[in-house]
Formats: C-alpha cells, structure tokens, sequence
C-alpha cells in the first residue's frame, strides 16, 4: 500500500510539468504576442540608426524617447510587426523627460497598446521589455525580454545633459540600446514605461542588470502637451531643498521672484508635503517635482515655527528655451550631491552634434503635416489642436460684430452694484462709489484694482479673445491640458500673449466651454484669475453669469451679471 | 501499529509534496521581497576615487545590530555608515572579518535597536541549481535615501568551487559559491543577500569578479553555510582568523617588495592597507619614483586591497616584462612602472632576509 501511494505520487510530482507552469508559459505567450503588434521600430530617415516606440492610439500617435527621435529627424520611417514600413512624422518632444511624441502616417486602425497605471506597479512584479535591441529587428519583429521590477520611484540624475529620469521604473528585465523608447508593460500587458536607461558601467554598453523606465504616469500629464507639437518642459518651484539631520525636507534656497516666496515661502521653511504627497527626502521632492509640467499648479504645505501653511503654486519652468533646443545644460549645477561610480549612460549612441548627416528630404506626400515655429516641434499639430479646442467657442455667439463698447451690470456677490465698461480707448469699473480706469491706447497694463493682478486689463484681454481669437494676439498657441486650479476637472490650455501680458484660457474637454482665464500683466507677478460660470443671453449672444475674480490666493471679488449692452455706453 | 504511524508519515510526506509548491506561490513574492529588504542595509565608506565604489550591502544578523558585510576597501574608514531599510543612518564600526571567506561583520554604534533580523539558523537554506533566486542589494547606488535596495531576479546556475585563476581571476574566496545567472554582482552589490523565491537565505553576494582573460564576468554567492559560524563566531567574540591555505603556506613566491626595493609598512592587521614605508635608494622603485606613504592601489591593474594581496600578487609574477603600479600619494593617482627582473627569486627561504622594521612609520 505504502508503494503503491509513492509510485502514484512520484511521477506527477518529479516528471510533468505542474499545469500552473504551462498556463503561465501560455499566458506569457499570448501576451507578447498580443502586444507584438503595437511596438514600432523606428529608423532615422537617413537609416543612421533607431531605437522602439508604441503606438497609443489607432490614429498612429506613438511614444519613443527624445534621444532617438532627436537623432531620426522630422520625418522618420516606422516599421511594425506586420513587416510594413510606414512614414512618421514628429509632433512634440519632452528634452528633459526623454520623452517624444510621433505619429504614423497612413492609417486610422493602427493597433496599439492600452495605457495602464504605473503607480500600481509593486517591487517584484513581471515586466515585458519589447523593442529592437541592437537595432535587430529587421524584420520589424520586436525583441521580448522579462524580467521583474527592481525598484520604483527611483531618481536618475542629468547625465551630461539635461536628460532626467525622475519617479522612474527599474528593473531587471534585459534593456540594451535599441531599446531606448520601446515599451515596458505589465504582466497583464498594459504600458507602464517608456524604457530609456540603463546603468552600464565596466561591462561595456550591455545590459548589467539595471535598466530604468520612464513611468506612463509621468507621461499621461505630458500626454496633451506633446499632441500639442511643443518643445515641452518640466518644472521648477524656484526654491531649493535639503534634508535635515533629523530627516526633514527644508528650504535652504529661494528665488525672490519665485511664486513659492511671493507666497510666503523663505529659507528654512520644513516642507511637509507636495502635491499631495509627504515628503521624507531631497529625492522624493525632485521625484515630485519632475513628473510635473511647468506651468502646473501644485498644493504645498511648509511649516514654520509650528505654523503650517498650505498653498497652491503655479510651478515654473525648469529651463530657458535655448536650453531646451539642444544645449547641454553645462553650467547648471547638479542638485544634491554627486554620485561617483554611477554614470548611467542613455542605452543609445548618440550621433555627435556637428557631424550629424543633414535631414533627409520629407516624404512629398507628407510635408504638408511639418510646420516650423520656434518654441515647437511641429507647428502643425498646434493648429490642429487650436482648431479642435475652439470648436466650442463659436457657439457663445458672434462677438466679432459686437462692435463699440461692452457694458456689464450687476451686483458682486457682496451686494454691491457695480458697472463694467469695454470700451475701444478703455476699461472702466466703478465698483463700491470708487471708478477704476485702464487706458488701452498708450498706458501700460495697471494692477486696477490694485491688489487684482490687473482686473481691467484682463478683461480687455476676455474681449479680444471673444472678439477675434488668434488674430487679436501677437502670439497665440495651444499648450495641452491640466487640472483646472491644480485640482479640478482637467482643462484645455490656450495661450494668448500680447506685449508683456500673457493669459491662459481654461476650455472644457467636452463641449469647448470657456471656463476662465488667467492674465499676467508681467512676468513674475502674480496673476489675474477669472473664472466664468452660468449663461446670460443677451443679443443671441451668451454672456457669463458670474465673473469671479483672484489673485495672489486671495478672492477680489465676484460680479453677477444682469445686463450687457452692447455699443452705448462710454468709459470715463 | 508501527505500520500505521509509517503510513501517516508517509501520507504527511506526501500532504507536504503536494502542498509545498502551492503554498510557496502563495505566500506572494512581494511579502518575500518586503520581508527580505527590510533586513537589507546599505553601507557606505572610503572609495569615491576612479573606479572604486564607495558603497556596497550588507545584512542583518542580530536584531541588536549586526551586519555582515563583504570585505572590501568600502571598510577601510572610521567614517563608516549603515543605512538601514527605514532610511535611518547609523555610525557603524568593524566587529571582525575573516577575509579568505571575504566575510566582514559591522557593529552599528546605537542601542536597543531591535531590529528584524535574519535567523541564521531558521531562516538559512540550500539550493541546487535551477532553483529560482532572488538577489537583493545595493547594486550602483540606486538606492537613495530611504528607498529600498534593488531586487533581481535569477536561478542558481551552479553551486560549484570558484577557483582561483592566476592571470583570470582572482578571489580571496575559493570555497563552493553559488553561480547564478542574473547580473547580481555589480558595483555596491558585495554584501546583499541571494534568496530563494520563498524568502529562504542562501548565500551573501560577493564582489565584482572579471576573468581578465575573456573579458566575462562572474555573478556568484558565497554560501550561508560557509559564513554562519564565523558570523555568529566573530559577535560572539571567539573568532579566530583562519589559518592560511596550504597554498598561501607553501608557495615558493617569486618575488618579494624587497626584490624591487620596496619596505611595506607592518603587516599588523588582517587587512594592513599596502602603504611603502621605505624605498631603498637605489633601487628600481626608487628608480621609478616611488616614495614613502605612497599607497599601492593596483597591481598590474587588479585592486589590491592589503599588504598580504600585494605580497601573493608579487609572488605570482612572471619573469621579466613590467610590473604596473597605481599608486595614492596624497590626493593623486600616480602610476609606476617597474622592470620584472629576468630570473625569479631562487632559493625558497624561510625567511625573508630582510625583516622590515616595526614601528619605523
């Protein structure tokens, strides 16, 4: 009986393959090749060299790293696992993040990859690397590799250049140049990185174990600024920190001109927490920091002689444009201390400046999808994505024939009448028996009412929007989506400049509402907010309801609107 | 009777056949990985210079604080500090080492620490080759602050003697290692911990090892079984440096610092740093320029770490050609070149002619 009981047992446990292997072998198979489809393998249109990339949406829109795409050019050839090789063109580059944007031409049912969410990863989990590692993939059929999570929010420093991998991924899953911008997905085969490092140290420039990922989720909050063809940057919020002996994260530098100290932010000053997130190092607030936008707002706690404060501050930008066009950031000092023995180089040669080959000629066809402009990648799909996002705003009524003087009525949400007049040589508001005037002909931009970050000013800018769009500014541009006020819904972001004034007009993802504005008389000071809600019709025209006005953090005031009229009336 | 308590040991045999692997998936590699990192420190002390790291890994052996650790030049400081998984920083000082083991054991300077610590007896385990590792450590120094150290993934290759090449690689330990086929064994790696999947600890990862002669490089653990006694020996306080090899013992070494007119500073300690205490005039090194206090770093570009390594290094150099120093003085790095002469020491002596002079530093 005893013999029996081990023979039955033995061969099933020592000779077959336990079942839960197989369909674990099985399911790893169907993944990869699901997924095969939707990694590209991109080649510089001189064929000089390449790197991956993904497709994430079926129109051809695909994510690689900066440095491949800055070595292949505007146009660029893509092949996929299919065999086919299709033309691609840049639409907007992220030099700090690594990270760029291309769109494959020719098709409308690409297929392509689901984004997932990198902050559910865990240390341990499986990876699939896939890409075309040592440029191999001839045949356009990608390279998998697998291999666990080493570690997560893991900080990468500039290596030479202003390339920085900030929140990033790690992991043991094999990536080797050629890798560079191919996709790290999850074991259930949802994006969860752009691969773009490693560290390679005396082993030659393989894989030793180390390579670094940049997470989908920093990615997503760039996502609308590289559909909108710029040359994206990160932020700053002007201050430096250091970690205390007791483990505190503390201000130990800010500029003057920064928001963070015109808010009340000095050198000390214990930071508790960061977009939500508490801080316990230097490292963790660059991690914070450098999956952001510039331009964003963030919340901030700091406290001071056990007063804490929370504040929301719009993040600056973290280089000047030059920088950002291709100079290595030589002069600016690397943040916390050096760290020798870790050189972790870009698992992709880089072509040198100066012998670059000049750029091959755009495909006929195609050229039409390229348009220059300072500032951008590719001015084309800025215009594309103005086009989408003031789709909208024709539905408010024409206000280009709205000629003469506006003039708005009502009571502020204190109980106070109130006149507000747009006309052709000014703005005026007499408000609480005191009349505030902004000369439009000559004056510059006055804060009127002081303390509003320039009320009346802001409002002749409403009206030219309204009145003219693009064509009433010296520049006027798309600059992708966020949360409206740091925390809200996210919004589209138009900018407008005209002079020194700068605004930012907030327009709803779905029906292309105009939600507010905000207006900068100048740089470095702090902004006018206007936020607009509710509709008055008047002249089949739609008007806000309330206008609702901040600046420096503080309510101005909100002016409910009863009457408009149009043509008559005349600023004093 | 006897046959009935046989057949419920046999049916608990089988219960645990059946059972184990089940329930070794199911205890998650993430509560193995959370587990095994919080007895994972990082260790930080002299290097920063060129190539050498000033960084490696260690591991919990007492909850009262005791780490072991990899013998390395990471050690050669008073200046030596243990962070621990929960990112605190703790002044650490050398309890013991036994350097042919490549062992050494950190007393951290702080009291009732109480922390999780590794069983060696419980918590330890070996493994054959297939079996599926974890490697933990604080591999190129990723881990800032109070971050985790870093995880890879791999399955024992072989469990096999690393024997010592001359002219391919050389290691101070030349015991049974385990080979593993992930790339654990990287700059700072020295010291982490190799697992099994279930969190089960076999081996402590040891240095970067390169055969010079293919250029390859060697990924490998040196076993728990190896390193227990000696580790709980060294906190005890009852250990005692094993005797050298048979090798060391009887070589006829075939050169000697004195054949090139170098004067080593005593080898007093397990680990003397190789430092010239005196340069014969005359001589080829003084020839060569070398000077008192200069601090051998690299034989013929392999790392030396002690007067012992420098001596077994001039020991096993072949006649005639050149011999490459690289050597500190001061804040810099010189490197000097010496004649080999052409005919290797003759006579094996018992000792030395010439004693270098104690205390004359």
């Amino acid at each position: 009986m005893i013999v029996i009981l081990v023979l039955a047992v033995l061969p099933r446990t020592t000779c077959a393959v336990d079942p839960a292997v197989l369909a674990a072998e099985a399911k790893r198979i169907g993944v990869a090749s699901r997924l095969a489809s939707s990694v590209v393998a991109i080649f510089s249109r001189g064929g000089q060299g390449g790197g991956s990339g993904v497709l994430i949406t079926s129109d051809g829109y695909a994510l690689t790293n900066f440095h491949v795409t800055r070595g292949a050019g505007t146009f660029m050839k893509c092949g996929l696992n299919n065999g086919q090789l299709y033309d691609a063109v840049i639409v907007g580059i992220d030099p700090t993040g690594d990270v760029a944007l291309v769109k494959l031409l020719g098709r409308d049912d690409f297929p392509h990859a689901q984004l997932g969410d990198s902050d559910k990863l865990k240390v341990g989990d499986w990876t699939f690397a896939m890409g075309n590692p040592f440029l191999l993939a001839t045949d356009f059929q990608p390279t998998v590799t697998y291999g666990i999570v080493s570690g997560l929010h893991r900080y990468q420093y500039p290596a030479g250049t202003i390339l920085e991998y900030t929140d990033c991924i790690q992991v043991d899953t094999s990536i080797n140049p050629g890798n560079s911008g191919g996709p790290l997905f999850s074991a259930g085969g949802q994006l969860v990185g752009i691969n773009g490092r490693g560290s390679f140290e005396k082993r030659g420039r393989v894989n030793s174990g180390a390579g670094y990922a940049i997470s989908i989720n920093q990615i997503k909050l760039f996502m609308d600024h590289l559909r909108s063809g710029r040359v994206v940057d990160h932020a700053t919020l002007g201050a430096t920190v250091v970690t205390r002996e007791d483990g505190a994260v503390v201000v130990d530098g800010i500029l003057d001109e920064s928001e963070a100290f015109r808010r009340g932010l000095r050198e000390g000053d214990e930071i508790i927490s960061f977009a939500g997130r508490s801080l316990r190092s230097v490292n963790q607030f660059k991690n914070i920091l450098g999956i952001y936008p510039k331009g964003w707002k963030l919340p901030l706690v700091f406290r001071r002689d056990q007063v804490r404060t929370e504040v929301m501050l719009r993040l600056r930008g973290l280089h000047r444009a030059s920088e950002l066009t291709g100079q290595p950031r030589a002069n600016r000092p690397r943040p916390g201390k050096p760290r020798p023995g870790q050189p972790p180089g870009r698992p992709k040669r880089q072509p040198r400046r100066g012998r670059r080959p000049p750029p091959a000629k755009p495909p006929e066809k195609y050229k039409h999808l390229f348009v220059k402009k300072t500032g951008f990648a590719n001015f084309y799909f800025n215009l594309q994505e103005q086009k989408r996002v003031l789709s909208g705003v024709p539905r408010l009524g024409d206000f280009g024939s709205a000629a003469g003087a506006w003039v708005l009525a009502g009571k502020t949400a204190a109980g106070d009448p109130f006149q507000l007049t747009l006309a052709d040589a000014g703005v005026g508001l007499s408000w609480k028996q005191k009349a505030y005037f902004q000369e439009l002909k000559s004056a510059e931009p006055l804060d009127e009412p002081k303390g509003s970050g320039g009320f009346l000013y802001a409002m002749q800018m409403w009206k030219t929007f309204l009145a003219n769009r693009a064509k009433g500014f010296g520049e006027f541009y798309y600059l992708g989506s966020e949360p409206l006020d740091g925390t809200g819904d996210r919004v589209d972001v138009l900018i407008s400049e005209l002079g020194n004034v700068r605004c930012r007009w907030y327009l709803d993802r779905k029906q292309g509402r105009l939600l507010g504005f905000d207006s900068r008389r100048e740089e470095d000071t702090d902004e006018c907010e206007v936020r607009l809600t509710g509709d008055v019709e008047s002249g089949g025209r739609h008007w806000p309801k309330a206008i609702a006005v901040r600046s420096g953090g503080q309510p101005v005031a909100t002016f409910g609107v009863t009457t408009v009229t149009i043509g008559k009336g005349v600023a004093k | 009777m006897t046959a009935i308590r046989v057949l419920g040991m046999v049916f608990t045999l089988v219960a645990s056949i059946v059972v184990w692997p089940s329930s070794a998936v199911g205890q998650s590699v993430h509560s193995t990985i959370q587990r095994v990192q919080q007895r994972t420190v990082k260790v930080f002390g002299a290097g920063g210079i060129k190539r050498l790291h000033s960084y490696s890994t260690g591991f919990v052996v007492s909850s009262a604080g005791h780490v072991a650790t990899v013998w390395s030049h990471v050690l050669d400081t008073e200046e030596l500090t243990v962070v621990l998984a929960d990112g605190r920083k703790i002044r650490a000082k050398v309890l013991g080492a036994e350097p042919q083991l490549d062992l050494a054991v950190l007393e951290l300077n702080a009291e009732a620490l109480e922390l999780p610590a590794w069983d060696l007896e419980a918590d330890s385990s070996d493994a054959g080759p297939g079996t599926r590792v974890l490697g933990f450590s604080n591999m190129f120094r990723v881990a800032t602050g109070d971050e985790m150290v870093s995880v890879l993934h791999g399955v024992v290759a072989a469990k096999a003697p690393l024997a010592t090449r001359s002219g391919a690689f050389e290691t101070s330990y030349e015991g049974t290692a385990y080979i593993v086929d992930a790339v654990t064994n990287n700059p700072g790696a020295g010291g982490g911990v190799l697992t099994t999947r279930g969190g089960r600890l076999l081996g402590m990862i040891g240095k970067e090892l390169r055969n010079a002669a293919s250029n390859t490089w060697v990924n490998y653990a040196v076993p728990i079984s190896e390193l227990k006694q000696p580790i709980q020996q060294i906190i005890a306080g009852k250990y005692r440096a094993r005797q050298r090899g048979a090798d060391d013992k009887d070589a006829v070494p075939r050169f000697r610092p004195l054949e090139f007119g170098i004067v080593l500073v005593p080898d007093v300690l397990f680990r003397t740093p190789a430092f010239i205490d005196r340069v014969q005039p005359g001589s080829v090194a003084a020839t060569a320029g070398l000077q008192p206090d200069d601090l051998v770093l690299f034989v013929n570009g392999d790392l030396v770490q002690s007067c012992r390594v420098l001596k077994r290094r001039l020991g096993r150099l072949d006649a005639g050609g050149t011999l490459k120093l690289t050597v500190r003085r001061g804040d810099k790095l010189v490197p000097v070149e010496l004649p080999v002469p052409d005919k290797p020491l003759t006579p094996a002596p018992g000792q030395p002619k010439t004693k270098p002079s104690a205390g004359s530093k």
